[in-house]
């Protein structure tokens, strides 16, 4: 039967191309529209590390009371290093980081090639198995490599493709900041966006890569100052980086794991414990005012989806509604234009219900080329999102096999919902009335 | 023309008509709401400067070598002379920032050393006596920083300056009644700055939406910054030889000093791409919104064509016997015309009233601005016309059923 209805359809669909063309134009446009938009959304607000997520935890500590806070009670959303160096030593996480961005000159030493500057990050060795970071060579540095600020370095794949010729360079030594490090791991491709673990830096995406990573401790010792950013609630006391270190300026990003909901209320416990003790210090005279989210909840927070991207996908979607209320429109026009058709087909004995599997097939095929419009339309748009998109953005868009399934999925249901109502209109139409006027 | 027998027929196919209403409804809603994006976006970007933008480039410049604070501040002396020497250079400012390069560094501003609220906020610019000069900027009161005033600021350090010159913004926001010339201020600090000089118009490190309210509002301080990482050189070439002038600066900068680093790709950028770069999302918003627009008024327009011309098809035996019993062509054309005029009023209606509510959605969802009645009228009016035309075409072929057509029984 199905394959009578189709039959029926397409030479339905035939006698006006005008108005077919039309139909599924409209919803090529209103869905590729749609599409386009929710990639660049779905890519913004996309979880980074899905498997761990809601393990790794960003806390926030108040050290400029009342006066520092956002409108809405926020405190910093970064630490100072006097609170970060004592939460990495009461180490009370499954795992944590204090890190910080650098951005060093590097060089092969002994090569003649002018030194060139790279981003990178200072962090703890449990960086690297905190956030599953993948190595291609080597691994992260072990813990005593902290304590004894060891001259060692992480580097990415990129760094290494270009100071090492992609060769395992592992044991290799590297001039950072006129200071020799050895390769101890070289990272496989590790482009995590948004960037959860640097959002204050980036504000969440960033199109330049993290190349070296050392140390925090031996950063702290060479005096390799951040390159990130720096919000203070008053002037430092003293110049230099230094000066930086005893101020409250922050600076430095946090992360730790904790893989419980007990180890959440007791690593919450000890902030307030921490914060509590530095009132009582005198350090704070407020009562404390901790965060602690886990990576989509701090994502969340700091508005890391462009408000922009939000009100495109809402755009779209009116342009969407848009097209399907006009194919509403034209749908009962063409129903109602074969009346008479309808009239003899039920005079002939075809209950309602057959007409409803014609006229739904009919839609149903006007969404499927609508549909297939609408893949090579957001094949197109998602292209040259890059044109009229920040760039760190327009890069993450990427067509792949669910968005073309979703866009094709999204056009043949709108189209039967849209082909609903005027199926209802065609079911209902009175055969006596058709016949006799004929 | 009659209104009473329009209607009426209108109640035969309620269903086409909703349908055609609503369609014009939300299409005036995203339309307005589309329009007025754009228009905020355009009127962001196009925001001057103040600075000569058709001559002014900037060296984002590293050092590739460590060294003293004095070693750095001999560099950047050597490299300013060396540059101020160049025949197509006017003149050069180390600096911590420029202009619209996406972020800076703001200070808190109070009016009184006691203050813990601040009175406002203003973008901090570091340079030497030539920094107006370079950045082209206009004195409009008071005078330019004197070779003696300009001291140096230690990397990652804050200190108040005892003479400023400020921005017309901030010394209108701080002293309202004009009179900021050789009046003080306290910048994060109990040292006084006062202002020696006003200069018209410079506009902030970053454009992003939180500092809208603090809009033009900079310091200017005698300051040269011994960065050790590095700084910014803001070089401003004679008129018309600003592709010499970047061409030549960084050769002369290298055979200054080769212990440095100016990144290939982003270590030297004109103030066109400087401006290009921070408005980018702007653009492209607008870009998107205008595409947007388009598509809808067309697909709406089609509509309209598609369900008059059915219409039209279903009642040519109707236009027939109108015409036998003596209807022009003209009375025919007019029938569907206000037929869609009276639709489009009714859409439009309540299009206005989810237009606002989008606005008012958008507002407390994405601090977005109060929607302007202008842009509504503009929709309205578009909207309108776009009917007409649409149904035009579909009319005149309504006028032309010959009345033999009543006689015809199919």
């Amino acid at each position: 039967m199905f394959s009578y209805y189709l039959e029926l359809a397409l030479r339905s669909l035939k006698r006006s191309p005008g108005l077919t063309l039309l139909m599924v134009l409209a919803i090529g446009f209103g869905v590729s529209a749609s599409m386009t938009t929710y990639s660049v959304f779905r890519a913004v607000s996309g979880d980074p590390i899905p498997w761990k997520s809601s393990q790794l935890f960003v806390p926030q500590i108040d050290m400029w009371g009342p006066d520092g806070r956002s409108a809405d009670g926020e405190p910093p959303n970064a630490l100072d290093y006097v609170d970060a160096v004592a939460l990495m030593r009461d180490h009370r996480a499954k795992l944590q980081s204090a890190s910080y961005r650098i951005a060093p000159p590097v060089q092969v030493p002994g090569s003649r090639r002018h030194p060139i500057s790279v981003s990178g990050h200072a962090v703890y060795s449990e960086f690297f198995p905190m956030l599953d970071v993948p190595f291609q060579y080597g691994s992260g540095w072990a813990v005593d490599a902290d304590t004894n600020q060891a001259a060692v370095v992480v580097i990415s794949g990129k760094l290494n493709q270009e100071m090492f010729d992609g060769k395992n360079s592992v044991g290799k030594t590297l001039d950072i900041h006129g200071k020799d490090y050895q390769v101890v791991g070289v990272l496989a491709k590790w482009d995590p966006q948004p960037r959860f673990y640097d959002v204050v830096d980036t504000g969440g995406f960033d199109t330049n890569s993290d190349d070296v990573f050392i140390p925090f401790t031996r950063a702290i010792a060479v005096n390799l100052s951040n390159a990130g950013n720096t919000s203070c609630n008053s002037n430092p006391a003293e110049p230099g980086f230094v000066g930086m270190q005893r101020s409250t300026c922050t600076w430095i990003e946090y992360m730790a794991e904790l893989d419980s909901a007990a180890a959440v209320q007791k690593y919450r416990d000890y902030l307030n414990g921490y914060a509590l003790a530095q009132k009582n210090a005198g350090r704070f005279n407020w009562s404390p005012n901790n965060r602690l989210r886990d990576v989509p909840a701090f994502l969340d927070s700091q508005h890391v989806v462009p408000s922009d991207t939000k009100v495109s996908l809402m755009v779209a979607l009116g342009l969407l509604i848009v097209c399907l209320v006009n194919t509403v429109g034209l749908l009962l026009a063409k129903f109602l234009r074969r009346s008479s058709e309808i009239g003899v087909r039920r005079a002939l004995g075809a209950p309602q219900a057959a007409i409803y599997a014609q006229f739904l097939t009919e839609a149903g095929i006007v969404g499927l080329a609508g549909g297939v419009v609408g893949l090579v339309f957001t094949g197109v748009g998602v292209f040259s999102v890059g044109l009229v998109l920040p760039k760190d953005i327009a890069a993450l868009a990427h067509v792949n096999f669910s968005l073309l399934l979703l866009t094709l999925v999204i056009a043949v249901v709108s189209a039967v919902l849209a082909g609903l109502y005027p199926t209802f209109r065609a079911s209902r139409v009175q055969p006596a009335w058709q016949l006799k006027s004929n | 023309m009659q209104i009473k027998p329009i209607l009426s027929a209108m109640r035969q196919h309620k269903a086409g008509v909703i349908l055609i209403a609503l369609q014009i409804a939300l299409t005036l809603a995203i339309v307005c709401n589309a329009l007025f994006i754009i228009q905020q976006r355009l009127e962001h970007l196009s925001e001057p400067s103040g600075i000569d933008e058709a001559n002014v480039f900037v060296i984002s410049n590293q050092w590739a070598s460590q060294s003293t604070d004095q070693e750095t501040d001999a560099k950047i002396q050597a490299d300013m002379a060396a540059l101020r020497r160049l025949p197509s250079v006017r003149d050069a400012s180390p600096s911590d920032s420029y202009p619209l390069r996406g972020s800076g560094w703001d200070d808190y501003i109070m009016l009184t050393p006691e203050q813990t609220e601040k009175t406002t906020d203003a973008d901090v610019y570091l340079g030497d006596e030539h920094l107006l000069d370079a950045l082209g900027i206009k004195l409009i009161a008071g005078r330019n920083f004197r070779v003696d005033e300009v001291g140096r600021i230690g990397s990652r350090q804050n200190m108040a300056s005892p003479v400023v010159i400020v921005t017309k913004a901030l010394a209108d926001r701080l002293y309202p009644d004009g009179s900021a010339l050789g009046k003080s201020f306290y910048e994060m600090s109990k040292t006084p700055s006062t202002i020696i000089g006003i200069v018209d118009r410079l506009q902030n490190q970053s454009v992003d939406t939180w500092k809208t309210a603090y809009a033009y509002q900079s310091v200017l301080r005698p300051l040269r910054q011994d960065n050790a990482d590095g700084l910014y050189y803001i070089v401003r070439a004679k008129p018309g030889q600003l592709a010499d002038a970047m061409r030549e600066v960084p050769k002369a900068l290298y055979a200054q000093n080769r212990m440095r680093i100016l990144d290939p790709k982003d270590g030297e950028l004109s103030f066109a791409e400087v401006r290009k770069r921070a408005y980018d999302t702007d653009r492209g918003m607008a870009v998107l919104m205008g595409i947007i627009c388009v598509v809808l008024l067309a697909i709406t327009a089609a509509g309209i064509v598609g369900l008059t011309s059915f219409w039209v098809g279903q009642r040519r035996r109707q236009i027939g016997v109108r015409r036998a019993l003596g209807a022009t062509r003209r009375d025919i054309l007019d029938y569907f015309l206000t037929e869609n005029f009276l639709i489009s009023v009714g859409g439009l209606a309540v299009g206005l009233v989810i237009a606002f509510g989008i606005n008012f959605w958008m507002i407390a969802r994405f601090e977005m601005a109060r929607l302007s009645l202008s842009y509504v009228l503009i929709g309205v009016v578009v909207l309108l016309l776009l009917g007409q035309f649409a149904t035009l075409a579909p009319a005149l072929r309504a006028s032309r059923v010959s009345p033999v057509e009543a006689t015809r029984s199919v």
